[in-house]
């Protein structure tokens, strides 16, 4: 039997205090990516017809890994919330909500520190 | 997990047919939802066929009718048949809306008639309103003050502050805009929804009202406001043409600057 009132249910754990950071960053980022990522379509277009060593060089430059870098934090972080939010909507089962969300966000921080350290590495070559 | 089609037992058939009178001349097709709890068995679309010269204009009219001369098993709220007292909130070929202020024949063939989606339906178009309401008290829709009331008059608020209540008061909290809204669909448990986010928003921008910030700190929980996605249909159905999707931004604003500003 469920003797709990309707308003018991509704007010439930109470306020998580938490929210208004997750979405102010999710625009925030959404606005940094709008140029990065214009660059990143006309870095990408050059890539096309570019030799190994060309690329290299570019990327190389320290204006191009600083925006490479940039980019690649921006759109993981703006993917890792969008996600997030995703998951939330859709999955109900709070353990493999929970769960999720946290290989969702970890393999993301993996994939940063990947391309991070494979842009430094180029810049070396460089 | 996510489920992604009906249960069994929520699966619709094909109901009871109910042809018009022969000699009605001008006719009107009506497929309606019908669920009884003692039943036991699965809802059912029953199809009545109206004839329009002994009905009356809206489609409350059509309801009104079948339930008077055709079938008077059939369950649904309704009241005030003027568009203020939100009972009639039904959803009408795929779109909410209150049934007592719309027209049979803005409607083009077959006006279909289902209860106000994924709610509990408690019979036919009656749908469960329990957890709907429990939430609007959630926000404690009444003034909250610590400054006591002059003696001798009412609180005072200028034309321009009793201004920003316009396009908030006026809601008559027939669920339509949050039964609408997707994320409702899927987070109703959590998600405070748009009608009564609309609700939130009439008393945080009272300025009678001495509690925003304990407002704020209440709503600002990614599930009871940010569920919100801007998805737009709560603007989009409201038949009162009241624009909750403002209101939620409006709130999102408040957050945003307390934090930044």
């Amino acid at each position: 039997m469920d003797f709990q009132t309707p308003l018991a249910k509704v007010r439930g754990l109470g306020s998580a205090k938490a929210g208004t950071g997750h979405f102010w960053m999710q625009r925030i980022t959404a606005i940094t990516l709008i140029p990065l990522s214009l660059w990143m379509v006309a870095f990408t277009q050059n890539l096309l017809n570019a030799s190994h060593e060309e690329i290299v060089t570019w990327l190389a430059g320290p204006l191009d890994t600083v925006l490479a870098i940039t980019w690649v934090v921006a759109a993981f972080y703006h993917a890792a919330l969008g996600l997030q939010v995703v998951i939330e909507d859709y999955v109900h089962t709070e353990w493999i909500k929970i769960s999720s969300i946290w290989v969702m966000k970890l393999s993301f921080l993996f994939f940063v520190i990947a391309a991070i350290v494979a842009l430094f590495k180029i810049s070396m070559m460089g | 997990m996510v489920e992604f089609l009906l249960p069994k037992n929520s699966v619709l058939k094909k109901g009871k047919e109910f042809p018009a009178p022969k000699n009605a001349m001008r006719t009107k097709r009506f497929e309606i939802y019908r669920w009884n709890p003692d039943s036991g068995e699965n809802p059912r679309i029953d199809t009545f066929h109206i004839d329009l010269d002994s009905c009356g204009p809206m489609v409350l009219d059509a309801v009104l009718k079948i339930k008077n001369d055709i079938d008077t098993t059939l369950a649904f709220r309704r009241s005030c048949r003027e568009g203020v007292c939100g009972s009639c909130a039904m959803n009408v070929n795929g779109k909410n809306s209150l049934v007592c202020i719309k027209a049979i024949e803005d409607y083009e063939g077959t006006i279909k008639i289902f209860p106000l989606p994924h709610m509990d339906v408690i019979k036919d178009l009656v749908a469960d309103m329990t957890n709907f309401f429990a939430q609007y008290s959630s926000i404690k829709p009444w003034i909250e003050t610590q400054t006591p009331a002059p003696a001798d008059r009412e609180r005072l608020q200028s034309k321009e502050e009793r201004k920003k209540l316009d396009g908030l008061y006026e809601c008559v909290l027939c669920a339509c805009c949050s039964t609408s809204c997707p994320s409702y669909w899927w987070n109703s448990d959590k998600y405070l929804g748009p009608a009564v986010l609309l609700q939130a928003s009439r008393w945080l921008e009272d300025s009678r009202d001495e509690n925003v910030g304990e407002r704020l700190d209440e709503l600002e929980d990614p599930y009871k406001l940010y569920r919100c996605h801007t998805i737009m249909s709560c603007t989009d159905t409201c038949p009162k043409g009241l624009n909750p999707a403002k209101a939620i931004a409006d709130i999102k604003k408040m957050m945003v600057l307390r934090q930044q500003g």
